[in-house]
C-alpha cells in the first residue's frame, strides 16, 4: 500500500535510522533538516512495499558517498541527490518506477526521500544492507551475486560520472571510490539498477518502516521521560548486552577507514564487567571480559543510556553513558557468502561468526 | 601582578583583589538591572578598606552573563546581513534555515549565497564569485544592514575567501561591522555560520555593554585596561571581545572551576560548584575545565563552541526540601527560592523549608534566626544532607571519566551541603573565598590560542607540532607572553574516508597576559 510519509514519521525515521547505523553511517541531521525545508515547501514522499513492484520495474537505489565530515562542510542537496538519479536514467535510456535506499543506517537512511522529493518518484520500504557497512560489496545484493554496476556519481557543481562498467563489486567500490575522491570526497550516487524481481528476491525488507518504529518509540519515551532502551526493545526483537561509561577510545586511519577501539566499564548489574568494541565506521565486534560476545552482521547499536539516541564510533568520547543493544541481521547475511562479504573475517577479525540470536 | 576578577552572576556581581597569587580581598553586591551599577557597587565595596588607594591594578578581568541572556532572553540584537560563500553547494539549506523561527525573525536580516570556498585540502571549491559580493553588498546597503556574517566551506583552513569578501563590503558599507566564521573556528559550516550571526547580531550590545564595563572601571577611579572572560577560561582584551562576544558565552561555569583551581592548588580534580539553585560538575585537567565536545544549544541555535562539559543538576542553597510525608519520600530541588532566599527560606522568616534552614538548624551555618527552625530534629537534617550528597555522589560519578577515586574542590554559596567523605572521592576539598571563586577564576584568566584543521601526508607528531606552532602565533595575537605557552589540549582524529594520511588536529594553548 502507497501511504504518505508525514514529518513526524521522517523524524522518527532520523532517530531510528541513526540507530540501525551501528555506529556509522553519518548523522541523519543534514539530510532531516533537508526534509524539513521540503515539506515546509510542499513537497511530500510515498513509501511502497517490495511486493508492490511489478517484476520489470526500475528501481533506483539512492546513496551519498564520501567522508562525513565533508558533508558537514559542503551541507547536503537534495537536488544533486536527485541529478543522480536523472543521470542513471540518462545512462540507461529508461525512467525509474520507484527509488530505495542502499543503507538504512545513517544519513543514506533518509537520502532517497530527499531525490524522490523533487522527482514525484514512490521509494520502496527496503535497503540492501539493513544497517550500515563501510563499502558497496557488504550489501544484499552483492551477495546475490546481481551487477555491481554501472554507478552514477554527481557532484553539486556539475560534475557527472558514471562507472559503466567493473568486474566485480569490490572494484565498483575501489573506480567508484576514486572519483568520489577526485570530487573532494563527496559525491551524490545511483546504485545499480535493480529490477522489481531482484528487489523483491534480494531487497530487505521493510527496513524504512523499521526505522520509523524504532524513532518513534525512542521519541515518544523522552517525550514521558520512560526508559528510551526498553522501547526500543518493545518494538524490536534485540538483546540488551551491557551498560557502562566509556572509558577510552582509540582511533587509528588505515586504508581510508576509521578503526580502533572503545573500552567501557559496567554500570549498574555490569558493575565490575569490562566490555570493549572494535569498529571499523560501524561497530564490528562486541567482547566482555575478553570474550567476543557479539559480532557482525549482527547489528551492535549503542545507544545513549539517556536520551537512546545512538552513539557514533566518530564521536563517541570518554564519561559517555551508553547501553548496548543487538539487533538481529537480516538472513541474507547469515548464509557462507553472506558472511564471506560481512562475516568478523571480512574485516580482518579470524572469528566463526555466531549470533548472539542463536540459542 | 595586581588584578581584579568580577563575576556578574545572575544574583550576585562578585568581586576579588588579587595580589601576587593571594586573594587579598572578596565581596558581593545584587546584580543590577543594567549590570554597570552592580560592577560599581563591587568596585566601590571592595575598595572601601582602602586596599585599591595608590595601587597600580594591572588589569580587570570581567566575567558576563549579558551577551548569552539577550540570546536567550531575544532582546538587544541586531539585524544580521547573512553572506555564504560556497555556492552552488548548500544552496537547500540557507543560512538561519535551523534556527527558531522567532529568534530567525529578529536576526535575519538578509540572506546572500555567492559562489566560492574551499575542498578538505586547500584546493579552491569554487573562486570566489568577487562582482556578485559587490552586488551583495550594495543590497545590503540599500537595505540599511550594517552587520555582516561571512561564512565560506572550509573557511576554517583557508579564511582567504571570507576575509576578501569582508574587504569588498567595507568597500561598499564603509562602518559595516563584520564577522567571518573563520574567526570562531571550528568545522561544520551550519554550526560555525550559526556562531558568526549569533556574534553579528550581537554587535550593538558587545560595542555598548563593553563601552558601559569601561566607564564603570573609570567612574571607579581604576586605570587598568579591561578584558572579558571566555568560554574556555581565558581572557580576551576588550577590543577583541567587542568583535567576537559569542566567545564570552559560558564564562560565568567555566570561571568558577578555574577559580576552584586556583583557590586549591589542584589541576586536576572534580569541581562542584553549588550555587542557590542549581550545581555544576565538571573536571579540571590541567587546570581547565574539561570541554564539551559536541553541539551546544544557544538559545535554540545549534552551535560549535568552546564550552565547559558540565552536568547541572538542580540542588543548590535555596533548594527547596520536602519532608517525607504521606505525599511522598523526601525531596530536594529541583524548585529553588533562588535569589529570594532572606525573604521566604523559614530561617528568614518565611514560609518555604530550603537546604539553607537545615543548615542553620544544625549549626553548619550562621544565618537568619536559628530559633525559627529549632523544631527540625537532627535526624530529619541527617536525611536531607544525605539526599544531597546523594545527589551530589551521581552526578560527580557521571562526569567522572576514570574509574579511581578523585579529589573533590566544593565551591560556591551552597558548599556547606557537599560533605567531607563522598563515595569515589579521595578527598573532599573546601577551600577559603570558595563563596567567590567565579571572580578568582575571571581574575587570574590566561590567553588561548587554538587551531583546528586537517593536514595531509604529514606525520602524527608533524601535524601535532605544525598545529602548535599555528596556535601558539594565535594566542600571542591575542596578547598572550610567547614565553609562557603551555599546550592544555591536543588531540588527533584520522579522518574516514579521506585519501593520503588525512588528519584532524587540535591543539590549543594558554599564556598569561603580557605585560603592557
Amino acid at each position: 500500500m502507497k501511504r504518505e510519509l508525514s514529518l513526524d514519521d521522517i523524524e522518527s525515521l532520523a532517530v531510528g535510522a541513526w540507530i540501525l547505523g551501528t555506529g556509522g553511517g553519518g548523522n541523519p541531521y543534514l539530510p532531516l533538516l533537508n526534509m524539513r525545508l521540503l515539506y515546509r515547501q510542499g513537497h511530500r514522499v510515498h513509501l511502497i512495499d517490495s511486493n508492490e513492484l511489478a517484476d520489470d520495474a526500475l528501481v533506483g537505489t539512492v546513496a551519498g558517498m564520501g567522508a562525513p565530515l565533508i558533508g558537514q562542510e559542503r551541507l547536503n542537496d537534495s537536488l544533486t541527490l536527485a541529478r543522480a538519479v536523472t543521470l542513471m536514467e540518462r545512462h540507461l535510456g529508461r525512467k525509474f518506477d520507484a527509488l530505495m535506499s542502499m543503507e538504512i543506517g545513517g544519513s543514506n537512511g533518509i537520502r532517497p526521500f530527499m531525490a524522490a522529493a523533487h522527482l514525484d518518484l514512490p521509494v520502496v520500504d527496503s535497503d540492501t544492507m539493513g544497517r550500515a557497512y563501510p563499502e558497496l560489496q557488504m550489501t544484499s545484493v552483492a551477495v546475490g551475486d546481481l551487477s555491481g554496476y554501472p554507478v552514477s556519481l554527481v557532484d553539486v557543481r556539475g560534475f557527472e560520472s558514471v562507472v559503466h562498467k567493473v568486474p566485480s563489486w569490490k572494484w565498483a567500490e575501489r573506480v567508484a571510490r576514486k572519483v568520489c575522491t577526485e570530487y573532494g570526497s563527496t559525491a551524490a550516487t545511483c546504485q545499480p539498477p535493480r529490477t522489481g524481481a531482484e528487489v523483491k528476491e534480494w531487497g530487505i525488507h521493510g527496513t524504512t518502516t523499521k526505522a520509523i518504529a524504532i524513532g518513534a518509540a525512542v521519541r515518544e519515551a523522552q517525550r514521558k521521560h520512560t526508559d528510551p532502551v526498553a522501547a526500543i526493545l518493545s518494538v524490536e526483537p534485540g538483546k540488551l548486552l551491557y551498560k557502562g561509561k566509556v572509558i577510552d577510545v582509540a582511533r587509528r586511519t588505515t586504508e581510508g577507514f576509521l578503526r580502533g577501539v572503545v573500552r567501557f566499564d559496567g554500570l549498574d548489574e555490569y558493575r565490575g564487567s569490562a566490555f570493549t568494541i572494535n569498529f571499523q565506521n560501524e561497530w564490528i565486534v562486541g567482547s566482555r571480559d575478553d570474550q567476543p560476545v557479539v559480532m557482525t552482521p549482527d547489528l551492535i547499536c549503542v545507544l545513549d543510556s539517556v536520551t537512546g539516541e545512538a552513539v557514533g564510533s566518530e564521536t563517541i568520547r570518554y564519561g559517555q553513558r551508553v547501553t548496548v543493544i543487538a539487533l538481529p541481521p537480516t538472513k541474507i547475511f547469515l548464509s557462507p557468502k553472506g558472511l564471506q562479504h560481512v562475516g568478523p573475517r571480512a574485516f580482518g577479525y579470524d572469528l566463526d561468526f555466531r549470533s548472539v540470536f542463536s540459542a | 601582578m595586581r588584578r581584579i576578577g568580577i563575576d556578574v552572576g545572575g544574583t550576585n556581581t562578585d568581586a576579588v583583589l588579587i595580589e601576587e597569587g593571594k586573594v587579598v580581598r572578596a565581596v558581593k553586591a545584587p546584580t543590577s538591572e543594567d549590570v554597570t551599577t552592580g560592577i560599581l557597587d563591587s568596585l566601590k565595596s571592595l575598595g572601601s578598606t582602602g586596599v585599591l588607594q595608590g595601587k597600580k591594578i594591572d588589569g580587570v578581568m570581567i566575567g558576563t552573563t549579558h551577551f548569552i541572556n539577550a540570546v536567550v532572553q531575544r532582546r538587544s540584537l541586531t539585524k544580521v546581513a547573512a553572506l555564504r560563500l560556497g555556492m552552488p553547494a548548500s544552496a537547500s539549506l540557507p543560512p538561519f534555515c535551523d534556527w527558531p523561527e522567532d529568534l530567525a525573525a529578529l536576526v535575519r536580516g538578509g540572506v546572500w549565497m555567492v559562489e566560492g570556498g574551499h575542498e578538505y585540502d586547500g584546493r579552491l571549491f569554487m573562486p570566489l564569485d568577487e562582482a556578485a559580493v559587490t552586488k551583495a553588498a550594495g543590497e545590503m546597503k540599500a537595505a540599511g544592514l550594517k552587520s555582516v556574517g561571512i561564512s565560506a566551506i572550509f573557511s576554517p583552513l583557508d579564511p582567504g575567501h571570507e576575509r576578501r569578501a569582508a574587504e569588498l563590503v567595507s568597500k561598499i558599507i564603509p562602518d559595516a561591522v563584520i564577522t567571518c566564521s573563520s574567526d570562531l573556528g571550528r568545522i561544520g559550516l551550519l554550526e560555525r555560520e550559526n556562531a558568526g550571526l549569533l556574534n553579528a547580531a550581537l554587535a550593538d550590545l558587545a560595542r555598548d555593554t563593553i563601552a558601559a564595563f569601561e566607564k564603570a572601571i573609570a567612574d571607579s577611579g581604576i586605570a587598568a585596561p579591561l578584558f572579558i572572560t571566555q568560554n574556555d577560561g581565558t581572557v580576551a582584551e576588550a577590543a577583541q571581545a567587542r568583535r567576537l562576544p559569542v566567545y564570552s558565552f559560558a564564562s560565568g561555569a567555566t570561571n568558577s572551576m578555574r577559580g576552584a583551581a586556583y583557590l586549591s592548588g589542584l589541576s586536576d580534580a572534580m569541581v562542584i560548584d553549588v550555587g542557590g539553585t542549581t550545581t555544576d560538575v565538571g573536571q579540571l585537567k590541567h587546570g581547565f575545565p574539561r570541554e564539551a565536545n559536541s553541539v551546544v544549544k544557544v538559545g535554540g541555535v545549534r552551535t560549535l563552541f568552546r564550552m565547559p562539559d558540565l552536568l547541572s543538576i538542580g540542588l543548590g542553597g535555596g533548594s527547596h526540601v520536602q519532608l517525607a510525608s504521606e505525599q511522598g519520600p523526601l525531596k530536594v530541588g529541583p524548585v529553588s527560592v533562588g535569589y529570594r532566599l532572606l525573604k521566604e527560606g523559614i530561617a528568614f522568616g518565611g514560609k518555604q523549608l530550603t537546604t539553607t534552614d537545615i543548615a542553620v538548624a544544625t549549626g553548619v551555618l550562621e544565618l537568619g534566626d536559628q530559633k525559627k527552625v529549632a523544631h527540625l530534629d537532627a535526624a530529619t537534617c541527617k536525611r536531607v544532607f544525605a539526599e544531597a550528597a546523594r545527589m551530589a555522589e551521581e552526578a560527580i560519578d557521571r562526569m567522572k571519566t576514570e574509574a579511581g577515586d578523585v579529589p573533590l574542590i566544593a565551591v560556591g554559596g551552597g558548599a556547606f551541603l557537599i560533605p567531607e567523605k563522598l563515595p569515589g572521592v579521595s578527598k573532599v576539598i573546601h577551600v577559603e573565598h570558595g563563596d567567590c571563586a567565579n571572580a578568582v577564576g575571571a581574575a587570574i584568566a590566561q590567553v588561548s590560542g587554538e587551531c583546528d584543521q586537517i593536514f595531509k601526508d604529514l606525520s602524527r607528531a608533524e601535524a601535532l607540532s605544525a598545529a602548535q606552532g599555528i596556535a601558539n602565533d594565535r594566542a600571542v595575537a591575542a596578547g598572550a607572553a610567547r614565553a609562557s605557552l603551555a599546550t592544555i589540549e591536543s588531540e588527533d582524529m584520522p579522518l574516514a574516508y579521506l585519501p593520503g594520511n588525512s588528519v584532524r588536529v587540535r591543539v590549543r594553548v594558554v599564556g598569561d597576559v603580557a605585560a603592557g
